[in-house]
C-alpha cells in the first residue's frame, strides 16, 4: 500500500508533546516530596516519559505537516498521553488494594482524565496519596484547554501547521484567530484558562480562611480549581462537591458556566470589546438553555415531584427554596457544561428530574470552551435550519440562509453539523447497544438508563450517569471489553469524532 | 460662478442645463459628438477631452473655476477627476457614483479622495423609491425643517375622496396646505373656490403626520411597517432599497433570478426574504400572491423587464406599482400605460447636484417635476420682506405663484394664515412656480 501520509512527523511531535509530559509531572513530584509518598513513582515516571518521548521524537520528520499529519498527531498524542498517565496509577497501585493497578482500569482512569470526562473507577479514594490524586487533578486541566493547543503556544516547530491542529481538537466547528500569529492565539486562551484557574483557587481558599468552607484548605482548592475550568469534574472527595458548604457550591457554579463558555468571548472582552459576550448568540442560548433547565428542575425539587420518595429517605430540599435552587442549577450547569460536579447524590432524583439530566448531557458546552458533547452552537445552526427547512416548503423558491448573530452560515458548514451531529448519536446508540449486550452476557442488572448513561456520559465526557454510575459510585460494575469500549468513546468524543474515525477511512491513507 | 461639468451624459448634460441661465458652465467629455451637440444645444462652453487630465482642466480654465461637478457613468472616474483637480485649485469638488462604498468612505472622513460632495446615485434613488412606499398614493416626497415638513405630490383619480371638491372643503386636515396643483401643463396656484379634478397633481405641505393622514385617506388601508412590499430584481438600487425598507421596519420580499447574486442578497439583508425566481414567471408570482401586494417595486437591470414586471404585477392585483427606468425619456410613457410611480436615477441625480449648487439660496430645496416649480426652505432673517409682519401682508410684495406652505419656530410647526407673523430665525417651506424663483430668492 501506499501510505501518502507524512506519518513519521506526526509520530515525532507526539514524541515531543509527550517529551514535555515530563514537565508536568513535576507538580505531583512535588506533593510526593512535601508528603513522603509515592516519590519513587513520580521519578520512574518521569523517566519513562523522558526516554518514550524523545525516542519517538527522534522518528525523522517529513518537512510537511498538513491536514492529514494533523488529524494523526491530535488523535496519536492524546492517546499516547492516556497511556503515559496510566503509569503512576499502576506503579503506585502494584500490590495494593488499589483497582488502578489494572491497566485497563488504570487506561479508563487516565483517558477519563485527560478529555476531561471526569468518570472514574476508583472505588475508595482514602488509599490513594495525595500525590497520585493531583496527577488525577492534573491530568484534567491539561486536557482541558488542549495539550494540543498548549503544545502550539510553546513549541515555535508547531507555528506553522498549529491552525490545522488547533481545528482538529478544539471544541465545535471551526477555529477562530483571534491574533495573526496562531501562537499568540493558543497563548492568549491558555492565558485566560490559567487566569480563570488562579481566580478559582483564590476564591475557593478564601472562602476556606473566611470560615464560611471549613474543609477547603489549599490542597481541596488547587484540585477543584485544576477540575473545573477543564469541566473536568474529578474530585478529590468521593462525595463530589456535596463534601463542602454551600458557599462553596454557589462560587463553583460561575466557574463551570465560565468553563463551558467560548474563551475566545473572553478575550474579546479583555481586548476591549465587552459588548460581544452579549450580543454573542450562542452564549446566550447557553445561559438560556441552562437557565430554563435550573429552573424547571429547581420546580421538580421544590414541589417534591423531582424526589424519589420510596426510598424512605425525607430528602431535606422539598420546599427548601435556596437547596432547591442551589442543587437544581449546580447539576444543570454541571450536566450542560459536561463538568460531572455533584452538589448531591442525584440518583435520589426522580424519573422527570433524571430525563432532564440525561437530555442535558447531549446538550454540551459551547464552541471553543472546554466543554463537551455536541455543543450549543451545533443545536442552534441544526434547530435554525429546520425552521429553514419548514419555511422553504411552503416558499419553495426561497433562499434564506442560516444566521448566527446576523452572519450567514456556510452551506458546508451546516452539513458538516448535520454529519457531526448525526454521527454522534450513532455512536451513542451502537455504544448502547454493546454495552447491554456485553452487560447482558455477564448476567448483569443494569437498567437500560444506567447504559444509556454511561454512555452519553463518557462520549459527551460528562462524567457521572445514573443508578450504578451515579456521581458518588463508579465504572467498576462495567466489564473489562466495555470499559475499553468506553475508552475509545471518551477519546472520539473529545476529538469531536472526525479527527479519529478519518484515520479509520481507507481514504485517508491512500492518494 | 464657473461651474466645470466632467461629463455630458444624461446627468451632465441635465445639470449643465439647469446651471446654464444663472452661471458660466464649461462641460468637458471625452465623445466628440456629445460635445459638438452640446455646443449648438446649450449656452455653455463645451470641451473634448479627458476630466482628469490636467492639461484638459488647464483648458477649462480651472484656476478661475469654483466649482467642479464629475458626472460620467463610471465611478473611478470621477474620483479620479476631484482629486485631480485638488492637485491644483481650491474649487468645490462634486463627484457622483453609484457604488455605495464609495459613500461609506467619504462619510467615514468628509474630504476622503478631494470630493467636496459625493452624491451616490444607487442610494438616491432607493431613498426616493423608500419615500414613496411609506405614504400610499404619493408620487414624490420631500422633507424639509429637519424633517418637520413634509412636501408630497399626490395624483388624484376619480375614486379619491377630494376629487371635485373645492379647495376650500377639501382643506380639512391640520395643519396641512394645499401649495399647488399640477394639471397639465399649468401650474394653478389654488384659491379656495378652485376645484381639484380627476387627473390633478396636488401638492401638500405640512406636518408629517397630516402629510400621511392625508395620504392615508387618498389609499384608504395602506401605508405602515405592516405594508407588503415586493422588490422585483437584484439590482443595487432594489437591494438598497430592501435595506433601507428593512431600517424602517418593514418585511419585504425579493425577486431574483441568478442565484449567486440571490444568496449574496439573502445573506446581506436579514429581514427580507430573497426568492430566486424568473420575476416574470406567472405561476410563481401567483402562488407566492405578489398581486396581494400593496406596492410592488420594479427593480431589474433593464427598462424593458421593469415595464413588464410591473404591468404584469398590476394585472395581477397588486395596488401599486414602482418602476426603475433608467432612460428618462420613458419616464412619462411608463406612467402613461399604468406604472404608478416611475423613478429616474439620473434625473434623482441631477437633481440632488442642482439642488446642492442652490443651497447658496435656500436651505433645501424640491424640484417638482424636474424644474416646473420648486419647494424651498428659508431660515428668515432681519433683512427678508416676509420678517416681523402677517403674512397677508408680506405676500402683496410676492409674485405670483408663491405659497407659503409651513412655518417651522424651533421645532414646532405653525399652519400658515393670513394673520400669522413670521418671526426672525423662523424656517419658510415655501412653494415657488418657475418664472418666480429669482423674485423669491432675492427678497425672503
Amino acid at each position: 500500500m501506499n501510505v501518502r501520509v507524512h506519518w513519521r512527523t506526526s509520530v515525532s511531535l507526539t514524541g515531543t508533546v509527550i517529551k514535555y509530559l515530563s514537565v508536568a509531572l513535576l507538580l505531583p513530584l512535588f506533593v510526593a516530596l512535601v508528603d513522603g509518598v509515592d516519590i519513587e513513582t513520580f521519578v520512574i515516571t518521569i523517566a519513562i516519559t523522558l526516554v518514550v518521548g524523545t525516542a519517538l521524537e527522534r522518528v525523522e520528520r517529513d518537512d510537511e505537516l498538513g491536514f492529514r499529519e494533523g488529524f494523526l498527531m491530535v488523535a496519536l498524542t492524546w492517546f499516547g498521553v492516556a497511556v503515559i498517565g496510566t503509569i503512576p496509577y499502576i506503579i503506585s497501585g502494584y500490590g495494593t488494594a488499589s483497582m488502578l493497578a489494572n491497566p485497563v482500569n488504570a487506561l479508563f482512569e487516565s483517558m477519563s482524565g485527560f478529555t476531561t470526562t471526569g468518570a472514574t473507577v476508583m472505588g475508595d479514594f482514602t488509599i490513594h496519596s495525595r500525590a497520585v490524586l493531583i496527577w488525577r487533578q492534573l491530568t484534567q486541566w491539561l486536557g482541558g484547554m488542549g495539550i494540543v493547543v498548549l503544545a502550539v503556544a510553546i513549541l515555535p516547530e508547531l507555528s506553522v501547521g498549529g491552525a490545522q491542529l488547533m481545528d482538529a481538537e478544539a471544541p465545535g466547528p471551526g477555529l477562530e484567530k483571534l491574533t495573526p500569529r496562531i501562537a499568540e492565539t493558543a497563548r492568549a486562551l491558555w492565558g485566560a484558562y490559567l487566569g480563570f484557574t488562579i481566580l478559582e483557587i483564590l476564591l475557593l481558599y478564601g472562602l476556606h480562611l473566611g470560615g464560611l468552607a471549613p474543609n477547603m484548605h489549599i490542597y481541596n482548592a488547587v484540585a477543584h480549581a485544576l477540575t473545573t475550568l477543564p469541566t473536568g469534574g474529578f474530585s478529590p472527595e468521593a462525595r463530589s462537591i456535596e463534601a463542602f458548604s454551600a458557599a462553596v457550591q454557589w462560587v463553583i457554579i460561575p466557574f463551570m458556566v465560565v468553563a463551558g463558555t467560548n474563551f475566545a468571548l473572553f478575550w474579546h472582552v479583555l481586548t476591549g470589546q465587552p459588548k460581544r459576550l452579549v450580543t454573542d448568540s450562542e452564549f446566550r442560548a447557553y445561559l438560556g438553555v441552562m437557565g430554563v433547565l435550573s429552573a424547571m428542575v429547581a420546580g421538580l425539587l421544590f414541589t417534591g415531584a423531582g424526589i424519589e420518595t420510596i426510598t424512605g429517605q425525607v430528602p431535606p430540599i422539598i420546599t427548601e427554596a435556596e437547596d432547591s435552587l442551589r442543587h437544581a442549577t449546580f447539576q444543570v450547569v454541571s450536566i450542560v457544561t459536561t463538568t460531572g460536579y455533584a452538589s448531591m447524590d442525584f440518583n435520589s432524583w426522580s424519573a422527570p428530574a433524571q430525563y432532564l439530566l440525561l437530555f442535558a448531557m447531549f446538550i454540551g458546552g459551547s464552541a471553543g470552551s472546554t466543554g463537551g458533547a455536541v455543543k450549543i452552537v451545533r443545536w442552534l445552526v441544526i434547530l435554525k435550519s429546520l425552521r429553514r427547512e419548514l419555511f422553504t416548503t411552503v416558499h419553495p423558491e426561497a433562499i434564506s440562509p442560516v444566521r448566527l448573530g446576523g452572519l450567514a452560515v456556510d452551506e458546508r458548514a451546516i452539513r458538516g453539523i448535520y454529519a457531526f451531529t448525526l454521527l454522534y448519536v450513532l455512536i451513542f446508540f451502537l455504544g448502547v447497544l454493546f454495552v447491554l449486550v456485553d452487560m447482558t452476557r455477564v448476567q448483569s442488572s443494569l437498567s437500560v438508563l444506567e447504559v444509556m448513561s454511561a454512555v452519553a456520559a463518557t462520549l459527551g465526557n460528562v462524567g457521572p450517569g445514573f443508578g450504578a454510575v451515579g456521581p458518588m459510585n463508579n465504572y467498576l460494575v462495567f466489564t473489562q471489553e466495555s470499559k475499553l469500549l468506553m475508552v475509545f468513546l471518551m477519546w472520539v468524543g473529545r476529538l469531536e469524532i472526525f479527527p479519529v474515525l478519518v484515520l479509520l477511512t481507507s481514504a485517508y491513507w491512500r492518494r | 460662478m464657473r461651474v466645470i461639468v466632467v461629463g455630458a451624459g444624461e446627468v451632465g448634460s441635465s445639470i449643465a442645463a439647469s446651471l446654464a441661465d444663472s452661471h458660466e458652465v464649461v462641460v468637458i467629455d471625452i465623445d466628440r459628438d456629445r460635445v459638438e451637440a452640446l455646443t449648438y444645444s446649450l449656452d455653455v462652453l463645451a470641451i473634448e477631452g479627458d476630466g482628469a487630465d490636467l492639461s484638459t482642466l488647464r483648458e477649462a480654465n480651472i484656476e478661475q473655476t469654483d466649482m467642479v461637478i464629475a458626472s460620467t457613468d463610471d465611478d473611478e472616474t470621477n474620483i479620479v477627476t476631484c482629486g485631480t483637480v485638488k492637485t491644483i485649485s481650491d474649487a468645490f469638488t462634486i463627484a457622483r457614483v453609484k457604488n455605495t462604498k464609495y459613500l461609506t468612505t467619504w462619510q467615514n472622513k468628509q474630504g476622503a479622495f478631494g470630493v467636496d460632495f459625493l452624491v451616490c446615485t444607487d442610494l438616491l434613488t432607493a431613498e426616493s423609491i423608500v419615500r414613496v412606499v411609506g405614504l400610499p398614493a404619493t408620487q414624490d416626497v420631500d422633507a424639509f425643517a429637519g424633517g418637520n415638513v413634509l412636501m408630497a405630490q399626490f395624483g388624484v383619480n376619480e375614486q379619491s375622496p377630494v376629487a371635485g371638491q373645492t379647495i376650500r372643503d377639501a382643506d380639512r386636515f391640520d395643519s396641512l396646505t394645499f401649495a399647488a396643483i399640477l394639471r397639465g401643463d399649468d401650474v394653478v396656484i389654488p384659491r379656495g373656490e378652485t376645484v381639484i379634478e380627476n387627473g390633478d397633481q396636488v401638492i401638500v405641505i405640512g406636518s408629517p403626520d397630516s402629510v400621511r393622514g392625508f395620504a392615508m385617506e387618498l389609499a384608504p388601508g395602506q401605508g405602515g411597517n405592516g405594508q407588503d412590499v415586493v422588490i422585483i430584481g437584484g439590482s443595487e438600487i432594489a437591494f438598497q432599497t430592501a435595506r433601507l425598507l428593512e431600517a424602517r421596519g418593514f418585511h419585504p420580499r425579493l425577486i431574483e433570478d441568478r442565484e449567486a447574486r440571490a444568496r449574496d442578497l439573502a445573506e446581506k439583508l436579514p429581514n427580507t426574504t430573497v426568492m430566486e425566481s424568473d420575476p416574470t414567471d406567472i405561476e410563481f408570482l401567483t402562488r407566492e400572491m405578489v398581486g396581494q401586494a400593496d406596492i410592488v417595486i420594479a427593480g431589474l437591470d433593464s427598462d424593458e423587464r421593469n415595464l413588464l414586471a410591473s404591468l404584469l404585477a398590476k394585472r395581477l392585483g397588486a395596488k401599486r406599482t414602482v418602476a426603475i427606468v433608467d432612460a428618462g425619456e420613458y419616464v412619462d410613457l411608463f406612467e402613461a400605460v399604468g406604472v404608478d410611480v416611475a423613478v429616474n436615477p439620473r434625473e434623482a441625480t441631477a437633481e440632488e447636484i442642482t439642488r446642492f449648487t442652490r443651497d447658496e439660496q435656500a436651505e433645501n430645496v424640491a424640484l417638482i417635476e424636474s424644474d416646473r416649480a420648486e419647494v424651498l426652505e428659508f431660515e428668515i432673517n432681519a433683512d427678508s420682506i416676509l420678517a416681523n409682519r402677517p403674512i397677508q401682508e408680506s405676500v402683496k410684495e410676492l409674485p405670483e405663484g408663491v405659497v407659503i406652505g409651513a412655518v417651522t419656530r424651533g421645532n414646532q410647526m405653525i399652519t400658515p394664515r393670513g394673520d400669522t407673523v413670521i418671526e426672525v430665525n423662523d424656517h419658510v417651506v415655501m412653494f415657488v412656480d418657475h418664472d418666480a424663483i429669482d423674485a423669491v430668492t432675492a427678497n425672503v
